[in-house]
């Protein structure tokens, strides 16, 4: 409010009037302030890597499902009441469905643009959510997450599991046979649970499955609860983007205090910009291009038909694997059935994807760090959290590989029986030869890091010595190439001390504290990190013997 | 006959009279002759049967036995009739190559012919079904929308909505339906071959068979038509997702990449 004193009229004599765009802005100044919000965010500075453009990616990707997706409410009809189709799809003709489905064929059929859109809208959310997996492992393996962008971790995890069930939510509306199957699936998972199950199951289909009220609730949460949590989740991400600034990889002039990069305006504004139309464009090209559930070759939802093949949409494919590779166990207490084979997948679906979530804190208690960090870790230089995301990341896809069983025994003349044989002994042994595996490979990507920061890289060009010896001549790096290579901190593992003082006198250590620092230790000991060379090393090797 | 007469010793003379006797002779066996199925039918069926008993006992005898009467290797064919052998044999399953999960589809080594003989054959050994004609096959007039609710509910948990195929248990699967012929689809329903099971005319009438063949017809293969764009394989969510995993953020991150690449030069100024 910056022009608050002006008085009525006071543009004295000989003063030209002001043009029209300052006029306007200062009358929006007046009522929003935006000079002085332009002048603290229109030069916000961002550091420009690729792979910090997978978030816009997902930002973009939301934006094109809620401009499609309120396009489709348009014409859509989540009611369940029984229609006989008479359209224009013909293998349809005289079939009983319900208005959803008859909506959606309609969409797909009659409306102009109708098909297309759906197209876009679907295939952006998957794009949405595989975006989201990657830059959340973005994220991840360049320790992004670590203080102040903890609460902002949370809100980037909320969002993909939000997104996973608005994603699912979506999928379910058409009532066709193969969304119908998953809802059935669904109920299943809830009526699993001890207790409660049967309760939540009635009270969310409104009586028993599949009732006449389930598409109509979806549809609620699908367009209005989901997207609204996720829709402030998103902007709470973004001003949180804002208020921490954004990270950026270790080199010269670069440091934990400064951000170096491009203003906002104009430079990103015009990047993300187009980048958006870039998106949109794409996305719109392989809607175009490629169909995705076209629920006409469906059919619609009855309970007593079911088609092979029947998965969820790839973000929930690994808990459709969890069901599928998961033993039928079930034991009988006191005359209730407690069925773990659907029970124990569905806790493990949490405590996977919950684990995620506290990783940061889980991290952050174990080093005891509670400095900010603004530059990123180059993921060889945190060897076993990289192995950990490794071993997630593995659980994960194997998962997603038992939730396709039927799709890989056709398709590569496999035994399904073996398949999910193999996924089952995978769940265990694949993240712990994924984690072994990515620690031996980043601890060997140090060593090589430290190899060339002593004695250089190899130049290509061989050199014979006086006494017939041929060496490969060595150049030293660039001072720039140096201080990238050797920027990152180390920690050192937590050291309890002697736990016996010099008067012989027993010091107590908690357990907790002993647990520390044996996960400390795990991350951060001699088997967990190469020493990064230090000054002098550099000094000695450089300095008189040449090299060699 | 006096122009006749004078040319009687005309060189062509003999080739002519040879031409009209042959005609002749010709035009009389064709009048004559017994029409083969109105009256020698009982002697052409044997016949078949005779050919392709020779054919049986070469290309199935070692596994189904001599008598069609099965061994450890192979089930007994008595009553299997000869729609189940014009399956079998017609889309290459039979004679198998390996003992296996399941006897794939192949390349038919047999000529129609010889597959009709031995269907006669096997059908001789005691009643099934019957190879069903051109006309209970058609897919002509039938009930497209009919037949894809009958699909879903009989055959879908197998076949896949739109008969892209499926697995089974233990290696075995469903076949995917893209260029089975319409008498095989017919056959494949009346005498459930492997571990299909079989829907004969009582439980399945040939109409509703009809229904199912023309739903199949209209939705599977490379003529049937796909709104959305590529269909990926029909396959569902698994390819979908894959693509879009691929090629949807494969793509834009390929497209970020770029973007980032192409930098503003103020810096450098």
């Amino acid at each position: 409010m910056s022009t608050a004193t002006n008085t009525p009229g006071a543009a004295a004599p000989g003063n030209r009037k002001a043009p029209a765009g300052e006029r306007v802005a200062d009358w929006a100044d007046g009522r929003l302030g935006i000079y002085s919000l332009a002048k603290s965010n229109m030069r916000k500075i961002f550091p420009d890597h690729w792979s910090f453009m997978l978030g816009e990616i997902c930002l973009y990707s939301f934006i094109i499902i809620i401009l499609t997706g309120v396009y489709l409410t348009l014409f859509f009809h989540p009611s369940m009441n029984e229609v006989v189709y008479h359209g224009p799809y013909e293998p349809m003709q005289g079939i009983r469905m319900s208005e959803a489905y008859a909506s959606t064929l309609d969409i797909s059929f009659d409306v102009r643009g109708g098909l297309l859109v759906r197209q876009i809208h679907h295939w952006a959310a998957v794009i949405f959510l595989a975006g989201m997996f990657v830059h959340m492992f973005r994220v991840f393996f360049t320790g992004a997450y670590r203080k102040p962008r903890e609460i902002n971790w949370l809100f980037g995890f909320l969002l993909f599991v939000l997104g996973m069930f608005t994603g699912f939510t979506g999928y379910s509306l058409p009532d066709d046979l193969l969304s119908g199957t998953g809802v059935r699936f669904t109920q299943g998972a809830i009526l699993s649970m001890p207790v409660v199950g049967t309760y939540i199951s009635m009270f969310l289909f409104g009586g028993e499955f599949p009732g006449g009220d389930i598409i109509a609730r979806f549809y609620s949460i699908h367009i209005l609860l989901l997207p609204g949590i996720m829709l402030g989740l998103v902007v709470g991400h973004l001003i949180l983007v804002f208020y921490h600034k954004h990270t950026q990889f270790a080199g010269p002039g670069k440091t934990n205090n400064n951000v170096v990069g491009m203003p906002l305006l104009p430079v990103y504004m015009a990047k993300a910009g187009g980048f958006f139309f870039l998106v949109f464009g794409f996305i719109a090209i392989i809607a175009a291009i490629a169909s995705i559930n076209p629920i006409w070759a469906l059919g619609p939802y009855r309970p007593d038909q079911v088609s092979t093949g029947a998965q969820p949409d790839w973000y929930m494919g690994f808990a459709e694997g969890f069901v599928r590779v998961m033993p039928g166990w079930e034991i009988n207490l006191w005359g209730h059935t407690l069925v773990l084979g659907v029970l124990i997948p569905l806790v493990l679906f949490g405590v996977i994807l919950g684990l995620l979530a506290l990783w940061p804190f889980i991290e952050s208690w174990i080093t005891g760090d509670k400095r900010e960090h603004h530059i990123l870790d180059k993921p060889r230089n945190a060897p076993t959290r990289t192995a950990l995301g490794v071993a997630w990341v593995t659980i994960y896809f194997v998962m997603l590989i038992g939730g396709g069983n039927d799709i890989w025994a056709t398709h590569f003349s496999l035994s399904l029986n073996s398949i999910s044989w193999f996924v089952r002994v995978a769940f265990f042994v694949g993240p712990v030869v994924a984690f072994v595996v990515t620690r031996r490979i980043c601890l060997g990507l140090q060593r090589r890091d430290k190899e060339k920061v002593l004695h250089g890289r190899e130049s290509g060009l061989i050199k014979r010595l006086p006494h017939g010896e041929f060496v490969e001549v060595h150049e030293p790096l660039s001072p720039e190439m140096l201080h990238t290579l050797t920027a990152h901190e180390q920690y050192k593992p937590l050291e309890i001390g002697p736990t016996v003082d010099e008067n012989g006198v027993e010091r107590k250590v908690s357990r907790i504290t002993k647990v520390r620092a044996r996960l400390s230790k795990g991350l951060y000991g001699e088997s967990s990190q190469i020493p990064k060379p230090t000054a002098e090393e550099y000094k000695e090797i450089t300095s008189g013997h040449g090299h060699h | 006959m006096k122009k006749l007469s004078a040319r009687r010793r005309h060189p062509l003379a003999a080739v002519v009279v040879l031409l009209l006797a042959l005609a002749a002779t010709g035009g009389l066996y064709a009048a004559f002759a017994p029409a083969s199925k109105a009256q020698a039918d009982d002697t052409a069926q044997s016949l078949a049967i005779d050919e392709g008993k020779k054919l049986y006992s070469v290309g199935c005898a070692s596994c189904h036995g001599t008598g069609g009467q099965g061994t450890t290797d192979g089930p007994q064919l008595v009553g299997v009739g000869s729609a189940a052998v014009d399956f079998q044999v017609g889309t290459g399953r039979m004679p198998a190559q390996q003992p296996g999960a399941q006897v794939p589809k192949k390349k038919v080594i047999y000529s129609q012919a010889e597959i009709d003989q031995l269907a006669a054959y096997v059908a001789s050994l005691g009643a099934g079904p019957v190879v069903p004609t051109k006309s209970q096959v058609s897919p002509e007039g039938a009930d497209i929308a009919k037949g894809g609710d009958l699909f879903r509910t009989n055959c879908a948990q197998c076949h896949n909505f739109t008969g892209k195929g499926g697995a089974l248990t233990n290696g075995k699967y469903a076949p995917d339906l893209d260029g089975v012929s319409e008498k095989h689809i017919y056959e494949a329903m009346l005498t459930g071959p492997q571990s299909m099971p079989s829907f004969p005319d009582s439980t399945m009438p040939e109409k509703q068979k009809r229904d199912i063949i023309a739903y199949v017809k209209t939705v599977n293969g490379s003529e049937a038509e796909s709104p959305g764009g590529l269909s990926l394989g029909g396959l569902g969510p698994v390819s979908e997702g894959l693509f879009g995993w691929i090629f949807g953020l494969g793509g834009l991150i390929a497209v970020a990449i770029w973007v980032a690449a192409h930098t503003a030069k103020a810096k450098k100024s």
